[in-house]
């Protein structure tokens, strides 16, 4: 995801942070605007869009029938997927997944995963044979940094927003009935990210501040303020006291946010 | 993660397999053990048993990925069909892909890139056998190997795990307490620089359990990273012998 930035540019911005602002305008510990619509791609069981300044994040979920895997015979399947278009970047190119968007994905499905978001025992129709698959499919559009966060927060979105056939079992076959309900949602992950440049924290890294950012930190956190799953990026490192003061500021930013969604 | 079967600490507070909340498994590490790379290290952490090999500084292929002012840092995690229970495929999966991202960044931090404009370094690691926690191992043998090759650099990175299992928060997960327990948290720290170079996390842990979990892993971080002078310091003192 390399791009030029200039070296004026890059002292402009260290020096901003160094004084507590950023280039945007931004404090040191503020999202920029989110905007989060839901339900926009119709064929889709669950779908949302989420507007991250100008980074912008389209999920669509597909709901299909399939075996569970063979440790967990009783729940449900969530497979998460992430697509870095062509056409949101400059940087992204055609072909499959590279490691930047294997990362967004494995760090999107995590925080779903390890929050228990989705209520996996509802979706088994019959142990060991057959349950729900649940693709979480991540469409990045525009890119303008903090992908992880708008990702995550446009999976959850989308999955608050999917709705699955009612069915019913006639002689070991599944028969789709009228009528839907929504998916078992029974946690609300929120994703964190933290750029650390110069050795200060900034919260939401737009794209120029990633590009000279030293390391990346991101912890997702539950409805009740439990951290579920974290992850460090970059070539740099954390101190201690660094990391510990990320978790406790990605804490009152995912409680916000919680309340600003009215999750 | 979320079944229970048996319990995962007994009375006494031990563990499965004996150990004290705060005690790590067996580790065994050897440094040189290849003589076609340019540096390796062997490690046994528990049942895990992990070659990690360096190839360069070397020009790099394709060449356009050369960067003008400093060596490019490749880095492979691959597991062997064998090392887990159930065969794996030899194609890489997502899972070896992100941890060969995490690897890297988590060696990069503590090489000297710009000493070596232009050029590439490759290290590969190899899990011959899996039992938890082999990411982790995998960084303090890779980090060897780069020490082995002659690699100038601030500090050896050393990584360890620690987890919350049955309400406990314990070191050195191993491969049941991972698949069972609530939390599993590995981190790489450059030691001498009191430098985070990797963290993840997965499972649920209160913010007071966190930086519970955090400490007790930084500590097995140092422990292992005594062992990890010692093996560097008894492959260069064997090789004094034999030219005596």
């Amino acid at each position: 995801m390399a791009s030029v930035i200039t070296r004026v540019k890059q002292k402009q911005i260290v020096q901003l942070i160094a004084k507590g602002k950023r280039l945007d305008g931004r404090g040191l510990m503020d999202y920029r605007e989110i905007k989060v619509e839901q339900g926009i791609i119709e064929r889709a069981e669950g779908s949302a869009r989420v507007l991250l300044g100008r980074t912008e994040v389209l999920v669509g979920i597909k709901i299909e029938i399939g075996q569970p895997f063979s440790d967990t015979p009783n729940e449900g399947v969530l497979t998460v997927n992430t697509e870095l278009v062509p056409l949101a970047s400059s940087t992204f190119e055609p072909g499959p997944p590279d490691e930047n968007s294997i990362e967004i994905a494995r760090v999107v499905d995590r925080g779903i995963r390890e929050s228990k978001a989705i209520d996996l025992e509802k979706l088994c129709i019959e142990p060991g044979k057959k349950v729900f698959i649940v693709f979480v499919d991540v469409y990045v559009l525009n890119h303008d940094g903090n992908l992880i966060d708008a990702s995550a927060l446009a999976a959850l979105a989308a999955l608050l927003n999917t709705k699955m056939s009612n069915y019913e079992i006639k002689e070991g076959e599944v028969k789709i009935k009228p009528g839907h309900t929504p998916l078992p949602i029974r946690r609300h992950p929120i994703t964190v990210t933290f750029a650390k440049i110069n050795d200060k924290l900034v919260v939401d890294p737009w794209l120029e501040e990633e590009q000279i950012m030293d390391a990346r930190l991101s912890m997702a956190i539950d409805d009740d303020g439990n951290i579920c799953a974290i992850q460090k990026g970059g070539s740099g490192y954390f101190a201690p006291e660094q990391v510990l003061e990320v978790a406790k500021i990605a804490r009152e930013k995912a409680e916000e946010m919680h309340k600003k969604l009215e999750l | 993660m979320s079944q229970k079967t048996e319990k995962l600490i007994d009375k006494k507070g031990l563990r499965l397999d004996g150990r004290k909340p705060d005690e790590l498994r067996p580790i065994k590490i050897e440094v040189g053990v290849l003589s076609n790379a340019d540096g390796s290290a062997y490690i046994e952490h528990g049942k895990n048993k992990i070659l990690a090999a360096v190839f360069g500084p070397k020009e790099l292929h394709p060449k356009h990925l050369a960067l003008p002012d400093r060596m490019v840092l490749r880095c492979r995690y691959h597991m062997a069909p064998f090392s887990v229970q159930e065969r794996k495929s030899p194609a890489p999966s997502r899972r070896e892909i992100e941890l060969s991202k995490v690897i890297r960044e988590s060696l990069e931090p503590s090489i000297f890139l710009e000493y070596y404009p232009r050029t590439g370094i490759d290290v590969f690691v190899e899990v011959l056998q899996a039992d938890g926690g082999t990411r982790c191992a995998s960084i303090t043998a890779a980090s060897l190997a780069l020490a082995d090759a002659g690699i100038p650099m601030r500090d050896l990175v050393v990584a360890c795990a620690a987890g919350k299992v049955d309400d406990t928060i314990v070191l050195d997960l191993m491969d049941t307490e991972d698949k069972m327990g609530t939390a599993d948290v590995p981190a790489a720290l450059m030691p001498n620089l009191n430098a985070i170079t990797l963290l993840q996390m997965d499972g649920i842990l209160t913010l007071e359990e966190f930086e519970k979990a955090l400490n007790l892993t930084l500590e097995g971080c140092r422990k292992i990273y005594a062992m990890q002078k010692e093996a560097l310091r008894a492959k260069y003192v064997s090789v004094k012998e034999v030219e005596e």
